[in-house]
């Protein structure tokens, strides 16, 4: 079929995620939420925290990420992060951790807008998973 | 010459040091292996980030103003060295290969009369280097607690670097580490991460016209912090590979230096014993006669 691409999603210190069957990933780009089929325009842009969702011949997947650069060139989709975690075994108390963290962040006062922002999306998006 | 029981300690106690460097290198091999797999596992991430770094700097219009870790401060007097080394002895010249080249290059930086600033990573290093360069040295940075090297350690370094940059403590960053080649040869490198050193692609050569979301400067000031993290993260990555390698050369040899002083040691006192032996023997002889 002519519908499918490549996702590639790369940890600092493993290959996360390889599939050759994918029809569209929609990724939460930090100017908002966006689809990609197959041939787009080569792209380079980076997420905030959000859920990234890929529909492939095998189902859907969603992963929860908090941050992360992406590249779409030659119908490749790579992605980059650090932080990404599997919706389907998400535990509750890695949730909780991660919702407390970024809740203590928010109390710190020295934070920059741009900051403050990225953390208010990261609970809000822990709290709907929740 | 040593009585025979002496000889006997002696043998004993070579024998249980070779036991614990044989040990020391079958450890050493078996996380070799681990840290060597972890070195390729990472190395799909750095490439990566190399190439979008490298497209986007290409790509970016405005050179004057480019984000400060990509072009540089503009001036070149105070260097930061950030020297990575382990947190455990016992591996051969692996920390010495790097605190030689990177005092090299101290050396090379104050005689040019330039300012110089030493983090160290890894307690081996802060060791070597603080009798020297200890007015220098502004941080040391030790993960003895973690088993892994892992890429939280690596932002937390980089974190620093970054924040020490933001002040204008410094204007040029390099890393010192060793490169793994294989388990015999590690290669001390200096690499210099801020400002960052990219190579210039040839116009023809860079064909994509990529689309930026949101614009280039913006992304490459989101990017590079963590491009300094990643650059670090795969120091460390073959800085622990090297190391196990380093060590398990090193107690290869040491298994085998045991092994040939214990055969010393077993003919010396073999020949004392027969020494010893052919003494009564004649003792007992000469009684007889004298009878």
């Amino acid at each position: 079929m002519t519908e499918e691409f490549k996702i590639e999603i790369v940890n600092p210190d493993k290959s996360f995620l390889e599939k050759e069957d994918v029809t569209e990933v929609i990724i939460p780009a930090f100017e908002g939420e966006m689809g990609i089929l197959k041939n787009h325009i080569s792209l380079i842009s980076f997420l905030k925290p959000g859920i990234i969702t890929i529909y492939s011949k095998s189902g859907e997947e969603k992963f929860y990420t908090e941050d992360g650069i992406v590249e779409f060139k030659n119908n490749n989709l790579s992605i980059l992060t650090s932080s990404i975690y599997n919706l389907k075994n998400f535990e509750q108390s890695k949730i909780q951790d991660l919702l407390k963290i970024a809740e203590e962040e928010n109390k710190k006062l020295e934070i920059s807008d741009q900051s403050k922002y990225l953390i208010d999306q990261k609970i809000e998006v822990l709290k709907t998973i929740n | 010459m040593a009585s025979l029981d002496d000889l006997k300690k002696r043998i004993t106690s070579v024998k249980s040091t070779q036991k614990i460097t044989k040990a020391m290198k079958m450890v050493a091999a078996a996380k070799l292996k681990k840290a060597q797999e972890s070195a390729e596992k990472g190395r799909p991430y750095s490439e990566k980030m190399n190439n979008i770094i490298l497209n986007l700097s290409n790509g970016i219009s405005d050179k004057e103003n480019a984000p400060k870790l990509l072009s540089g401060t503009g001036k070149e007097q105070i260097h930061l060295c950030v020297v990575i080394t382990s947190d455990r002895g016992l591996c051969g010249g692996f920390n010495a290969n790097i605190i030689k080249k990177a005092k090299s290059y101290f050396i090379k930086l104050l005689n040019e009369g330039k300012e110089l600033k030493i983090i160290t990573v890894g307690s081996k290093g802060n060791d070597q280097l603080k009798r020297v360069y200890g007015e220098n040295i502004i941080e040391n940075i030790s993960f003895k607690n973690s088993k892994n090297t892992n890429y939280f350690d690596a932002e937390k370094v980089g974190k620093v670097i970054i924040e020490k940059f933001e002040k204008e403590e410094f204007d040029v960053c390099t890393i010192f580490y060793n490169q793994f080649k294989n388990v015999i040869t590690q290669i001390p490198q200096a690499q210099q991460i801020i400002p960052l050193k990219t190579e210039i692609i040839e116009e023809d050569k860079f064909e994509d016209n990529y689309e930026f979301e949101p614009d280039e400067d913006e992304i490459l000031g989101n990017l590079l912090p963590k491009n300094i993290s990643t650059q670090i993260f795969k120091a460390m990555l073959e800085n622990s590979a090297s190391e196990q390698g380093a060590r398990m050369s090193a107690m290869d040899n040491a298994t085998r230096n045991a092994g040939e002083m214990v055969d010393k040691l077993t003919i010396e006192y073999n020949r004392s014993r027969q020494a010893a032996i052919t003494k009564e023997l004649i003792e007992i002889i000469s009684g007889a006669e004298s009878l």
